[in-house]
């Protein structure tokens, strides 16, 4: 039964990682090959490294894999936070599919976005 | 056994997925990105060879390689930034 269990999260681990590499080759950005790309990949380790805590028990393999996905799910947003911004700085355009960009949005020079910021000081007094 | 025959060959797959990416990229980010995501994929690489074999160490090569990647990032990033290394 421990087995079947562990065997059902390696799966699901290992077809999250596949489909988010696959995401990494398909999409046309940069800004949305990171977000399937990471997303996936990340909750696809975590899936393994769980599979691999069941399957073992109480144990020291267990300790270690539950210290691996305690530092991925710290440092994997944390890079992919960082590499987007870094991307956004060096001037890397979106695709042609993009509704809008709300990190150039206070800049003079766009001013015909589809949203609009709502007033709250006018229904005041 | 079957299954672990079909894991390697998926995360083989990921894998040429990643350095396709990085072999094409258009810009630089495009390849960072592949690098970053790289360097998760090998973490499975580790856990299916300590499933494997039985030993702990794996997950000590894993652990490792995490924090390791996430240096080489952070880096990445402020590189792409357009700051130097010795900012």
């Amino acid at each position: 039964m421990i087995n079947i269990f562990s065997a059902i999260f390696l799966v699901i681990g290992v077809l999250f990682m596949v489909l988010g590499c696959l995401g990494l080759v398909r999409l046309p950005d940069v800004y949305n090959r990171l977000q399937a790309a990471t997303k996936c990949v990340t909750l696809g380790v975590c899936s393994m490294l769980l599979g691999v805590i069941i399957l073992k028990g109480f144990s020291p393999m267990s300790g270690k894999a539950l210290l691996c996905i305690v530092f991925i799910l710290i440092t994997s947003p944390t890079s992919a936070h960082a590499l987007a911004r870094g991307a956004y700085k060096s001037k890397v355009k979106l695709c042609k599919n993009s509704v809008c960009d709300f990190y150039d949005y206070g800049t003079p020079e766009e001013k015909n976005l589809p949203i609009k910021e709502s007033k709250h000081d006018s229904n005041q007094p | 056994m079957l299954y672990d025959a079909l894991f390697l060959f998926a995360l083989i797959a990921s894998v040429s997925m990643c350095l396709y990416r990085i072999g094409i990229g258009p810009t630089p980010p495009d390849r960072s990105v592949a690098i970053d995501i790289l360097g998760t994929v090998m973490v499975g690489f580790c856990v299916l060879a300590a499933l494997k074999t039985g030993n702990d160490y794996f997950l000590d090569v894993a652990l490792a390689w995490t924090l390791i990647s996430f240096i080489g990032g952070l880096s990445l990033a402020k590189f792409l930034e357009g700051r130097r290394f010795d900012d």
